[in-house]
């Protein structure tokens, strides 16, 4: 009875959307933007609307990252999907692999004659997102890169300088040794524990993640972060958790708390995790340094690689929806949205163009830190081992490097063995991974 | 009392009274931070004593909600929950009192193979076959729905278990009388067995109402739409938040306005729930 | 016991049990059989490409030693919140039977936690034990304990019993006292005559009487830690550090949902569907009428 009256309410629903002549073609958009940054994207979506008569994009979120994958995903198979879907950085081979469900962006463009040159993006974010032949797969959207925040206050009470961050991870444990024999508890904590300590460490030390170009090149990669300097890297975490010169406080932000609340001097997150601290760090001055690097590593400091999501465009819809995808992507690409988003939100902003208009504008000077993050993914030409990575099944194989980062910081594995274990796992997904794509690449 | 010894009658309150303390200060703990400020958190120690925000933290819960669970007002997800509950809650009652009478009243070909088909699922929790129950519901459309919400959850046959085992107890006598007086199937049902288990019933909603109310994984995955989660589901979408932390003074002025209603429907309605969760379920 | 009077109408019992039987196959039968084929099948995310395998995806099950140790905590998960939960209710409920002045309040005090969804008791924990603001946290600092369950399994498997005990407590709590109230007060009389102290009347007389109920506590206790408390471990460790608090029904909807990896979460749900049958088996065998949610 209910259904069958919901059923009824629905079709009205639909007759009423359908019913002028003139109607717009709806173009529904999938994302997993909450809080401010939903707000914000629904408000650039409908200047969007607002700016041409043809098409209606339609912002629905879908909660978090995983959830609006797993969405569209069970939609798909629904064939309900929508034209466009917000899909986080890990997933980006599980999409690729998609070959019959996914429209390549290089080809929409292509295809409906939008203007388009990839050679605008910024390098570093499209690496991560496009194929062997240089082709985007997907627009980017949101990036982010994990940058250094410190306490300046609790350096200067510890007679450091308060504007000058560790550059080295030498300076950084000395740094923490001073804070703590000032009275700190904790020297420093991080955020995304696997994306900073492993994959972007890897990166910024120009060492690769796996074989084949991290898994660019091909589905027969394995993973390779047990390599000896990044073995000596968590390591050196897990003697330094001993004496909490670090002190590990949860996967993806659940370490912020000891940052706010100075029990933690200094802390590794995200670039977009800048507003989050600036409204919760009250009591105290904070700056923004990049990542430090272990100066006997040759070829470090890289450049750092990037986290945060691209929208993909989902195929089974007609020609007009995907013209109508092209215009909006151009729309949101454009430089004046794109510094307005980068500015408002912290995320990267994916243009040149976007970021000199800000640079002119004056934001980075009057918000010093926010160009650190930029500044560190352009550091160096991106190389095979800084490009970024491609590896299926990612989201469970965080998980795994991650369960295995805590067993290694709570003492109960030592570093070599963990981290032989997190690829020996790993490796057993991407062979699975392979195994079931083969033939379609 | 068997003998009068003071001293154990003391002891006996000692332990109460700490027993009672000890479950009551998780709550406790969550109505002062209730009424915290936002960086208050952020000293430690936190302080057990409320603070000076609980119109202003309530208030913006029920009203525009939390940004991270999609910005629903707290008062669209208790509605959603009461929906869902009540549907819950109506339902298999409904369906299940009807299944009961025919199981139990009637003779017919099959009836025993769809006694066990629906005894089957008696113990078998959604949390158990979820990714493919997930598929069907999808496959139906029936995500972001109530129907979606409510329906896949029927199916238990806790309630049909109780109803026949009850109706086993009703005296033959009433049903010759009445075949006597001319009464039809559904007179007989409508008249006699449903007054007769009126109290069953009740204890029963009682039940079923907290079952509903708290489900938590099932809302999870089959709603996306802000405007069909619940409350219950919706606080944890305040717990996770991407590059921030939990606003912790919202988080717990929904956690205390998301438990009052069943805790007001248990000590209220106690002497029914207790019957109906030791009588019947035992 | 079936009834010797009854109704001889051809279409009504059907009409009857229409309602409940549709929603039998679809929602249960339906989906149980689909776990079932899909156990034995691999399939990329978008459903594009399926692979039937047979039985490997239970034989990559039951290789896995992260399966396996899921099973190990699963069942210390579910021992220590009966023993926790089922002794502190048992206590209360011995307390509860002596006092006379203030017993009602004392049920009310003692019920209304089981009110509560366990992803609520979930939330309240995490805040008493967040290592950062947490109170309890900062109160075990002050004892020399440095408490972090992002980092301690031990720690973690702490957080999730003592959430999943709190909620259960009034359960409990209201089985034993009805049980309590139904043992004849003449035999505890008579012992207490014999001169037996009450402790001592406690465990020779009261607690052997106390059985049945126990044994139905210590099977609802068991299905209530391996199944309904998803949504705990849900909102405090997701199942972290390090797998120390991944129970079995988390694993199935992480495996599932997050990893999209549909045959090993189908296998799981085959696996997990046989245990169930297994403890109703037990239920039926040894406590008559008993119904669990």
């Amino acid at each position: 009875m209910r259904k069958t009256f919901i059923g009824v309410l629905a079709a009205t629903a639909l007759l009423t959307a359908a019913g002028p002549a003139f109607a717009r073609i709806d173009i529904p958009l999938w994302h997993a933007m909450g809080g401010n940054l939903g707000d914000k994207l629904n408000s650039m979506v409908k200047a969007f609307n607002d700016s041409q008569p043809e098409y209606n994009v339609i912002p629905i979120y879908k909660g978090s990252y995983s959830e609006t994958v797993t969405a569209a995903i069970a939609a798909f198979r629904a064939k309900q999907q929508p034209a466009i879907v917000q899909v986080f950085e890990v997933g980006t081979a599980t999409m690729m692999a998609a070959k019959g469900a996914v429209y390549p962006v290089f080809q929409l463009m292509k295809d409906t004659g939008e203007p388009f040159d990839p050679k605008a993006y910024l390098p570093a974010i499209t690496g991560y997102y496009s194929d062997v032949h240089g082709n985007m797969l997907s627009l980017p959207f949101n990036s982010s890169t994990p940058v250094l925040y410190y306490n300046k206050d609790e350096f200067k009470r510890a007679g450091l300088d308060p504007e000058k961050a560790p550059a080295t991870w030498t300076e950084l444990e000395a740094d923490a040794k001073k804070l703590q024999a000032a009275g700190v508890t904790c020297g420093f904590t991080t955020g995304w524990p696997s994306w900073v300590q492993v994959e972007n460490f890897s990166a910024w030390h120009n060492l690769p993640i796996g074989t084949l170009s991290n898994g660019f090149g091909g589905l027969g990669t394995r993973l390779t972060i047990n390599g000896p300097i990044q073995v000596r890297h968590i390591g050196r975490l897990a003697d330094w958790q001993k004496t909490k010169i670090f002190d590990y406080g949860g996967r993806e932000s659940a370490s912020a708390p000891k940052f706010y609340s100075g029990e933690c001097a200094m802390y590794m997150n995200s670039s977009g995790a800048y507003s989050a601290i600036k409204a919760n760090a009250k009591g105290f001055q904070f700056g923004v340094g990049m990542l430090p690097y272990w100066p006997d590593v040759k070829g470090a400091p890289q450049n750092s690689i990037i986290g945060g999501a691209t929208f993909w465009v989902l195929r089974g819809h007609s020609p007009d929806v995907y013209k109508g995808v092209a215009k909006f992507f151009t729309y949101m690409s454009s430089a004046p949205v794109q510094a307005d988003w980068h500015q408002f939100s912290g995320y990267l902003p994916i243009t040149m163009a976007a970021y000199e208009l800000t640079r002119k504008q004056g934001y980075y000077d009057k918000n010093p830190g926010t160009d650190i993050a930029i500044k560190q993914i352009n550091l160096h030409p991106p190389t095979e081992n800084s490009k970024g990575l491609r590896f299926g099944y990612f989201v469970q194989i965080r998980d795994i490097i991650e369960s295995d980062l805590e067993a290694i910081w709570s003492g109960k594995t030592p570093a070599k063995a963990g981290l032989d274990d997190a690829v020996m796992r790993s490796n057993e997904l991407l062979i699975r991974f392979e195994h079931e794509n083969e033939g379609k690449q | 009392m068997v003998e009068h010894r003071p001293w154990l009658t003391f002891i006996a309150h000692a332990v109460l009274i700490f027993g009672a303390f000890i479950l009551a200060f998780p709550l406790w703990v969550a109505f002062v931070a209730s009424t915290q400020s936002a960086v208050s958190f952020n000293q430690i120690p936190m302080s057990l004593l409320p603070g000076g925000h609980f119109i202003e933290n309530y208030s913006a819960v029920l009203t525009r909600g939390v940004a991270s669970a999609g910005a629903v007002p707290v008062v669209t997800m208790l509605m959603n929950s009461l929906i869902m509950a009540m549907m819950i809650a109506v339902g298999k009652i409904a369906i299940s009192l009807l299944s009961a009478y025919a199981i139990v009243y009637f003779r017919f070909p099959f009836r025993k193979t769809i006694f066990w088909l629906i005894f089957i699922t008696l113990m078998l929790p959604v949390e158990v076959r979820i990714l493919p129950t997930y598929g069907v519901v999808a496959s139906l459309g029936m995500l972001n729905s109530y129907a979606g919400l409510s329906i896949p959850l029927i199916a238990s046959a806790t309630a049909t278990f109780l109803f026949r085992q009850y109706f086993l107890t009703v005296p033959e006598e009433l049903l010759e009388a009445a075949r006597l007086d001319g009464a039809g199937p559904w007179r007989f049902f409508r008249d006699i067995l449903i007054p007769l288990s009126r109290t069953n019933i009740a204890a029963l909603f009682v039940i079923l109402f907290i079952y509903g109310w708290n489900q938590y994984l099932w809302p999870l995955l089959v709603t996306t739409d802000p405007n069909y989660y619940t409350i219950v589901m919706g606080i944890q979408r305040m717990v996770t938040v991407a590059d921030a932390t939990p606003q912790w003074q919202l988080v717990m002025a929904t956690v205390i306005l998301a438990l009052l209603p069943p805790v007001i429907v248990v000590v209220g309605m106690q002497r029914l729930f207790i019957r109906g969760l030791v009588e019947i379920e035992k | 016991m079936e009834k010797r009077v009854f109704f001889e109408h051809r279409l009504t019992p059907y009409l009857l049990v229409a309602a409940q039987l549709a929603i039998t196959l679809i929602f249960f039968i339906w989906p149980a059989a689909q776990a079932f084929y899909q156990s034995t099948i691999t399939q990329d995310a978008f459903g594009l490409s399926t692979t039937f395998v047979g039985l490997a995806n239970f034989e990559r099950l039951f290789s896995d030693s992260l399966y396996l140790h899921s099973i190990e905590i699963t069942l210390v998960f579910s021992a220590l919140v009966a023993a926790s939960s089922l002794s502190i209710a048992l206590l209360l409920a011995a307390m509860a039977d002596r006092v006379i002045r203030g017993s009602s309040v004392y049920k009310t005090l003692l019920i209304w936690p089981y009110a509560l969804a366990p992803a609520i008791s979930g939330v309240l924990w995490l805040l008493l034990f967040n290592p950062t603001i947490g109170i309890i946290a900062y109160a075990l600092r002050q004892v020399g304990y440095s408490w972090n369950n992002f980092l301690s399994g031990t720690d973690a498997m702490i957080l999730i019993v003592a959430a999943a005990t709190w909620k259960q407590v009034s359960y409990n709590f209201l089985f034993f006292l009805a049980g309590l109230q139904f043992i004849p007060r003449s035999l505890i009389e008579a012992a207490a005559i014999d001169g037996a102290s009450p402790f001592k009347r406690f465990w020779t007389i009261v607690f052997p009487l106390l059985s049945p109920t126990t044994f139905f506590l210590v099977v609802v206790n068991l299905v209530y830690a391996f199944f309904d408390t998803f949504g705990l471990v849900h909102t405090t460790t997701a199942g972290g550090p390090a797998h120390a608090t991944e129970i079995l029904v988390y694993k199935v909807y992480r495996d599932g949902f997050v990893g999209l990896d549909v045959g090993g979460s189908a296998a799981q749900s085959v696996v997990l569907m046989a245990i169930v049958v297994l403890l109703t088996a037990i239920q039926f065998r040894y406590v008559e009428r008993k119904v669990v949610y």
